[in-house]
């Protein structure tokens, strides 16, 4: 193929934000030696600079959607939807990373290239059209984030929070990699349409026992990277070791991501099987409601409790895949949405209450922060809300729209114990809650210098997004339904 | 701007108002927040007209899209029943606001703020007519209360908001559940046009559905009110709260439940609660004795005033599941009088807490020595709580009964009983607490009432004689819109009337089609 091996303009236009991210990551790595310590902003302000270059680039090359690379990557609506989420949530993260880093006193440098080039990988997963891309964005995702999850080589807790994530992921990869091998030796394809085609039946029909071990195999892959039960054991440990920014991080970018690519192959490829995997995604999403809301009824650490509640949440998007259907796919994406807000800003602000080395991580530590700091303390409580689901928050929309699914999808069961499961979930926010405006102000709530810049902008522009998804959810709702719309 | 936009947009402002206050500038903030209250009342006041002539529609009326897809509009109005409703929150939010005038020290500005919040939930679950709506509003007014009920409570405060807080969640969250797989099938949210759906037959639900859906509803509701045995988040919650906390939850909150059974359930799920009637009223009878038995046997005063509620609220969801136009009437009659009586005893009890610092009531004993005018206020209070004639609570417990004994003569009997145990209870408080010797301490901490007190219990003793008295600018819109929603319920109901039960005997004047 002579011409076509040079890629086109429209190839490259359509490939602009992965490009400018590559570009601005390796920027940040060249200029990392010679930005001296205090110079730590600097770094961060050119990955601001390129994440936000970036986002100009997926509008500008969602413009004009269409397939890239002779059909390897794809810049649909849902592309573009998911690409825009993890650059605001790789913003977020970077904006509050600024007080973190200086107050750990770390090297940013790779710091902030890691965090890009991590993005850069989810962007190339949302977009991709086929198995082996998909697969390399992951492990460009995976691989940087593994390093940044022990980024405080210092600290024990983050090591180990490493070496599990990166032990257990690669594993979790493999299983994927060994679904897409299987479905290729079964289809001859690992594009996602043709799979599709060659699934719904005809000559070309493999063995349903290929396609079931392959569907099974990248369901435990994916199930891994998104949390979901039976896979979701490393969470907690992750999340509560890694340092606070790279837990907002892990939660809200990576997972996005990785469901993003749960619909694309659930949706498309493994569509006309539905049947046979629908009662997994069924049993898999009640098990992850349940494990995370009732693990983290008893957590001490706020951290850990957050990562069982990312767990719940997942559960909750998971019951949107269950119900397999537009609305359903449009319900996650609003929701992926609304959560990665509430719960980067949850992070953010347990990361800056932490203080230095991540001492204060105690729900108990948090008493009296209503009185002491009612500023901090009002954005927390918004984040609680949204993750309890009350109206007017994102995460409430986000609820209804995934039920509303499930109740169209007749997952009458799921939608009741889902449902019940949040009343079960109020305890354990509540209990923040309680603790920062209901207790006697304690030791561990003194000497909290303010807000700095970075982190006063990530969290008022999450807390204005939660309450903005919650008052007119149409913004990106209608963007979602037209995305998932196109995905038929 | 519609006059009801403007109730539900004013709390608003003023929370949002206060939140620019300085901190500690607490005497500002009081009399920004009582200002801002009042010109509510003043404001909704000019919602009561136009209710008394026979009407199918809602009054008042706005109908917006407020979010496209799904369609969930912002629909709002007012019935003859809705309207007493959402003037007891307005009238009740400045009371508050006066009783916890010295009461709180802390965290003042949240504190009103949090009331403000509390009145648009509040105004607004009683004035949606969109089924998304109504339950958004249910659940904004569920924060501001547990606030209030968590920081400025009593000792056992979190306990007591974290439990409200969760048994209020759980019984919503299946309602919401109803609600979409409503919508599933209607394709809409609006409630007036659901009605109409299933009005003309246009939406027809399977006895299983309905069945299932009511029983959603219903379970949201019954807590709320809180039905027998739902209620015992209801003591707790209320002894801990701080008075104005009680008396919004008594008088208004606890209203959210008997106005959704009567708004939603009964209209929507007709069959499903005529087959569920038995069942209901045995669970509300069983409240009314249950509760009044309790009460007697309490030592705390706020905690006997909190199961005097279980009784009470018991006769409204009596009246309510009656299905006759004097049990209906005499329910939400019930509901104005129980909030404003109950109301007023909480007050009262938080008087005398602010002075003695115990809810016990071995603590007190003759009372009425030292501060007359409190003892005073205490025994009309006292009065119209049992249900003396001429004040509130007689009437409506006295329709409740008569719509009772239309239906089964025995409900009546058994119901009767409570209202004599009521008596019972109440005057056995009074008679401990007030009357007798005066132990040292009450000689030298309970001084009379003070004029900001006086300011606050007065226009509820207003209530109490004009709701005792003159009943027809209420029962005069209640009665209208209550036939609208029999009429609802019985259109469906052909082939059941001519069971058991008598057909009803007063038929008020034929009701044109809803719209």
């Amino acid at each position: 193929m002579p011409a076509s091996a040079l890629p086109s303009l429209t190839d490259l236009i359509r490939y602009l934000p992965e490009i400018i991210l590559a570009v601005f990551g390796t920027l940040v790595m060249v200029l990392a030696p010679v930005a001296r310590q205090r110079h730590n902003h600097v770094l961060g302000s050119i990955a601001l600079a390129g994440l936000a270059t970036a986002m100009a680039g997926a509008v500008y090359s969602g413009l004009t959607p269409g397939i890239a690379f002779g059909g390897m990557a794809v810049v649909d609506g849902f592309a573009t939807f998911f690409r825009l989420l993890v650059f605001t949530v790789g913003i977020l993260t970077v904006l509050a990373s600024f007080h973190y880093m200086e107050r750990e006193k770390v090297e940013t440098g790779e710091y902030y290239a890691l965090i890009l080039f991590s993005i850069a990988g989810q962007s190339i997963m949302v977009t991709a059209n086929e198995l082996i891309m998909m697969f390399i964005g992951l492990e460009t995702s995976s691989i940087a984030t593994y390093i940044l999850a022990g980024y405080l080589r210092e600290d024990k807790r983050a090591i180990e929070a490493a070496v599990k994530y990166f032990l257990l992921g690669s594993f979790a990869t493999a299983f994927l990699l060994y679904g897409i091998a299987l479905i290729y030796g079964g289809t001859g394809s690992t594009n996602l349409m043709e799979i599709r085609q060659i699934l719904s039946g005809g000559e070309r029909m493999p063995s349903r026992l290929l396609v079931g071990a392959s569907a099974a195999l990248m369901f435990v892959g994916l199930a891994f990277k998104v949390s979901a039960a039976p896979f979701q054991i490393w969470t907690p440990d992750v999340y509560q070791g890694a340092p606070a920014p790279v837990t907002a991080f892990l939660s809200a970018g990576p997972k996005s991501a990785a469901f993003a690519i749960f619909l694309r192959i659930y949706m498309t490829s493994f569509a006309p099987i539905t049947a046979a995997w629908e009662d997994i995604v069924w049993g898999s999403a009640l098990l992850t409601m349940i494990i995370g809301n009732f693990a983290a009824l008893t957590q001490t650490n706020v951290k850990r409790l957050l990562a069982y509640s990312s767990i719940a949440h997942a559960g909750y998007v998971m019951v949107a895949l269950a119900a397999h259907s537009e609305v359903g796919t449009a319900a996650a994406m609003f929701y992926l949405a609304a959560y990665s807000f509430m719960n980067v800003g949850a992070f953010a602000v347990i990361g800056h209450f932490a203080r230095k080395g991540e001492r204060y991580v105690q729900v108990d530590d948090l008493a009296g922060l209503g009185t002491r700091h009612p500023g901090l303390a009002a954005l927390l409580t918004i984040f609680l809300l949204s993750l309890i689901g009350i109206p007017l928050t994102g995460g409430f929309f986000g609820k209804f729209y995934i039920f509303r699914a499930a109740l169209e999808s007749k997952l009458i069961w799921l939608t009741i114990l889902g449902l019940l499961n949040s009343a079960v979930a109020a305890y354990y926010y509540l209990r923040i809650l309680v603790v920062m405006y209901m207790r006697e102000p304690g030791e561990a709530s003194e000497g909290l210098i303010p807000l700095t810049a970075g982190t006063r902008t990530a969290l008022w522009a999450s807390a204005a997004a939660t309450l903005l998804l919650g008052i007119f959810p149409s913004l990106v709702l209608d963007f979602a339904d037209s995305a998932a719309a196109m995905f038929q | 701007m519609n006059l009801l936009n403007l109730v539900v947009a004013l709390p608003a402002v003023g929370f949002v108002l206060l939140l620019f206050f300085p901190k500690d500038n607490h005497g500002a903030i009081r009399k920004a927040s009582l200002a801002i209250s009042l010109l509510i009342f003043v404001v909704s006041l000019g919602l009561t007209s136009g209710f008394s002539a026979p009407h199918t529609v809602f009054r008042f009326e706005t109908d917006t899209v407020w979010i496209s897809s799904p369609e969930i509009r912002y629909h709002v109005g007012l019935d003859g029943v809705s309207v007493w409703l959402v003037l007891l929150s307005t009238f009740l939010t400045p009371i508050g606001i006066l009783v916890s005038w010295r009461h709180i020290d802390h965290h003042v500005k949240e504190f009103y703020a949090f009331l403000l919040l509390l009145e648009v939930g509040l105004v607004g679950v009683f004035a949606a007519l969109d089924l998304f709506l109504f339950y958004v509003f249910w659940e904004v007014s569920l924060v501001p209360m547990y606030f209030l009920i968590g920081i400025w409570g009593h000792e056992r405060r979190i306990y007591a908001a974290v439990k409200f807080f969760l048994f209020t969640m759980a019984g919503s969250v299946l309602m919401l559940a109803a609600i979409i797989y409503l919508y599933l099938q209607a394709k809409t949210f609006d409630y007036v046009l659901i009605l109409d759906k299933l009005n003309s037959g246009e939406l027809a639900l399977t006895s299983a559905q309905s069945f299932y859906l009511f029983l959603a509803f219903f379970i949201a509701f019954a807590i709320k009110v809180p039905l027998f045995p739902l209620h015992t988040w209801l003591p707790d919650a209320h002894v801990e709260a701080p008075t104005a906390g009680s008396v919004m939850l008594a008088s208004v909150m606890l209203k959210m439940g008997t106005y959704g059974l009567l708004r939603f359930c009964l209209p929507m799920f007709p069959t499903a609660s005529r087959e569920a009637a038995p069942w209901v009223v045995f669970l509300a009878i069983v409240g009314i004795i249950y509760g009044a038995l309790v009460a007697m046997v309490q030592p705390n005063m706020k905690k006997l005033v909190a199961y005097s509620s279980v009784s009470h609220l018991g006769f409204v969801v009596l009246g309510i599941f009656s299905f006759n136009q004097f049990g209906m009437d005499g329910a939400v009659y019930q509901m104005l009088n129980h909030g404003i009586s109950t109301g007023a005893l909480f007050m009262l009890v938080g008087y005398m807490y602010e002075r003695r610092h115990s809810l016990e009531i071995a603590a007190y004993g003759g009372v009425s020595t030292p501060a007359p005018n409190l003892a005073i206020v205490f025994m009309i209070t006292t009065l119209a709580s049992v249900g003396l004639p001429m004040l509130n609570n007689f009437v409506g417990e006295f329709l409740v009964l008569q719509g009772a004994a239309l239906v089964n003569f025995k409900w009546a009997i058994c119901a009767a009983l409570g209202v004599i145990l009521s008596a019972v209870y109440m005057l056995w408080l009074y008679q401990r607490a007030f009357f007798g010797p005066a132990p040292e301490e009450v000689q030298s901490h309970m001084y009379d009432l003070s004029p900001r007190e006086w300011a606050a219990i007065l226009p509820m003793i207003v209530m109490m004689v004009w709701l005792g008295t003159y009943t027809r600018p209420f029962l005069g819109a209640i009665g209208p819109a209550n036939a609208v929603i029999r009429w609802t319920v019985e259109s469906h109901l052909e082939y059941k009337v001519d069971r058991s039960s008598p057909a009803p005997l007063a038929r008020v004047q034929e009701v044109p089609r809803a719209r």
